[in-house]
């Protein structure tokens, strides 16, 4: 025991976080890394300094350890299991104890979890694979401004999945032929449009113009259809202040729903959200620069786990990955990233890249929104992955369609409507979905357009993020 | 129908695809019965997008198992009110829904 106080440097492992004898406790934090080893140093070991230096260690021993209870605050590295088909990592396994954190704040959680640890020396790599969140700790947050069921009882639209568009190009339009888009993009069949995420307040385009525009194409559409409309109004901005007031804005001129990008971070998009709810607006996230860190699979945060925390931060969308589109994604991924938001209940599941458990508690469900080159000849595909919580945004098979943009916007529709009537019926869409395409496109010259113009673009390049079970066909 | 110019309303599921028939009608209330929804018909001649309470024809019938009692309901409402919109509802009442699942129209004033 004295050994292990002498002043110097010891192993982590060592000095208590790798216990592999422990039994996490219900209220825990749990973590997944998959880390990447130096050369030489041992998976325990690489394990325990994860443990180490994402909670109490420093890379000497120091005294003052002894002040505190400190075998209550040191995380735990309790599993170091092989990863398949991969000798070069490991997955490790971390239990982190509920009081080594904040009661609901993103940025106290990531800079435990995420914020030394990824530069560490002794690594060569290292990624945030995935999180269990405790009950306990998951009821400190909010949660979704309103959630899937609030939403679709404030939109009266029910047993479908929601249509959208992002208007394009995302930059250049003056305020005047940006509402355009948006009002035939409505008036054709959409639920709703959408600010892309550089889309801000900008030479071309000042925020107060757009959104005014925006609100004229909206009302005007809903009077024409007898649908609520919504168009999600960028209000991302270089402070609190100015986005405060653009959302205090749109919601006085009658938006339904504002968004924001993840750019501005967890702590603003907590205090949007609690804007939201207080307010009665949805609160749409575009994910705008996850890429950086979520993409690679040896180092990062998966996306899964920014799923995660974005759906106790509060917002009601989030970008979550199309699978067929132009993004990358992984389908088996990519349904675990949908699960990971709508599901009260998880279990763990190895081919959806599922690690843990988890229990949301109640906590309200976030709408998945499937966006980027995606067209109305995927619906099949789209309407059997992802089922009817998801929107589904078409920007450039919508605005890009032949006959124009309200035409896109109807050929959209008619395809949505005419795949959840046949999958109600009983048909099986993912055999007979291309020949129900083309009935519909029978009675609908829009839909035929569409087809024609996009029925046989795909995007098949090898994903980069892929769960490491994967089925073997059979 | 390209556009459109208040020549319909285009709230439920399936607005956007002709009329749906009897027997269609029948396949939609079957694929809610097998989920365990209950079915209720309403009907009002005021569409607005946020006009949520339209009058109620009956209360939902929870105990029905058989689509065509529901759509006798949905024919006698629309022999009693040819001019008005009329809607179906199938509402899951299940835990973390309790909200409707299901609602398109079955009827808009010609």
């Amino acid at each position: 025991m004295a050994e292990r106080w002498s002043a110097g440097v010891l192993q982590y492992a060592e000095m208590g976080y790798w216990q592999p004898d422990y039994e996490p406790k219900p209220t825990d934090v749990l973590a997944a890394f998959r880390v990447t080893p130096q050369p030489g140093v041992p998976p325990e070991e690489a394990g325990a300094a994860v443990a180490g230096e994402s909670s109490t260690a420093t890379w000497t021993v120091v005294w003052t350890d002894r002040l505190t209870a400190y075998d209550h605050y040191q995380a735990k590295c309790y599993r170091i299991d092989p990863v398949p088909g991969n000798p070069e990592q490991v997955m490790a396994y971390i239990a982190y104890d509920l009081d080594l954190f904040e009661e609901g704040s993103i940025a106290n959680l990531s800079s435990s979890i995420i914020g030394n640890v990824f530069g560490f020396k002794a690594l060569k790599a290292l990624r945030l694979e995935d999180m269990r969140i405790p009950p306990h700790y998951a009821k400190t947050f909010q949660g979704p401004a309103h959630g899937i069921v609030m939403e679709r009882e404030y939109l009266n639209k029910y047993g479908r999945p929601l249509l959208g568009a992002t208007v394009k190009p995302k930059l250049g339009l003056s305020a005047r032929n940006y509402g355009r888009v948006v009002y035939e993009a409505l008036r054709g069949g959409l639920d709703f449009t959408k600010d892309d995420e550089n889309i801000n307040s900008q030479p071309f385009m000042r925020w107060r113009d757009r959104f005014t525009h925006c609100m004229e194409a909206v009302t005007k559409a809903e009077a024409e259809t007898g649908e609520v409309k919504g168009h999600y109004m960028n209000v991302t901005a270089a402070t609190m202040e100015d986005m405060y007031e653009r959302a205090d804005f749109a919601k006085e001129i009658g938006s339904i729903v504002i968004m924001v990008d993840l750019t501005v971070g967890y702590t603003a998009i907590q205090s949007m959200a609690k804007w939201a709810r207080r307010n009665g607006v949805l609160l749409h996230l575009h994910r705008a620069g996850h890429s950086t860190y979520t993409r690679q699979k040896s180092h990062g945060v998966s996306f899964r786990v920014i799923a995660k925390w974005m759906r106790l931060a509060g917002v009601d969308h989030i970008h979550a990955g199309t699978a067929v589109g132009k993004l990358e994604g992984d389908p088996n991924s990519v349904r675990g990233y949908y699960e990971t938001l709508r599901c009260d209940q998880a279990d763990p599941d190895p081919l959806r890249g599922l690690y843990f458990e988890q229990d949301w508690a109640s906590t309200a469900a976030v709408m998945p929104v499937a966006s980027g080159g995606i067209h109305a000849g995927q619906m099949h595909q789209l309407l059997s992955l992802f089922g009817d919580d998801v929107i589904l945004q078409f920007g450039g098979g919508t605005i890009g369609h032949p006959m124009g943009i309200a035409a896109g916007a109807t050929a959209n529709r008619v395809a949505l409507e005419a795949m959840v009537k046949a999958r109600n019926e009983g048909r099986d869409i993912d055999v007979e979905g291309p020949d129900i395409l083309k009935s519909a496109a029978g009675r609908s010259p829009e839909l035929a357009a569409a087809l024609h113009t996009w029925g046989d673009v795909t995007f098949s390049y090898e994903s980069t993020d892929t769960p490491d079970l994967m089925v073997t066909p059979s | 129908m390209t556009t459109n110019r208040m020549t319909r309303v285009t709230q439920g599921a399936f607005s956007f695809l002709p009329d749906l028939t009897d027997d269609e009608i029948a396949l939609q209330l079957r694929y809610a019965l097998d989920n365990g929804w209950a079915i209720s018909v309403e009907h009002t001649d005021d569409p607005r997008p946020r006009n949520n309470y339209w009058d109620m024809w009956g209360l939902p019938m929870f105990d029905l198992t058989d689509p065509a009692g529901a759509l006798r309901e949905i024919i006698e409402c629309r022999n009693a009110h040819p001019d008005r919109y009329i809607r179906v509802c199938a509402y899951d009442a299940s835990y973390g829904r309790q909200t409707t699942a299901l609602s398109f129209l079955v009827n808009q004033p010609k």
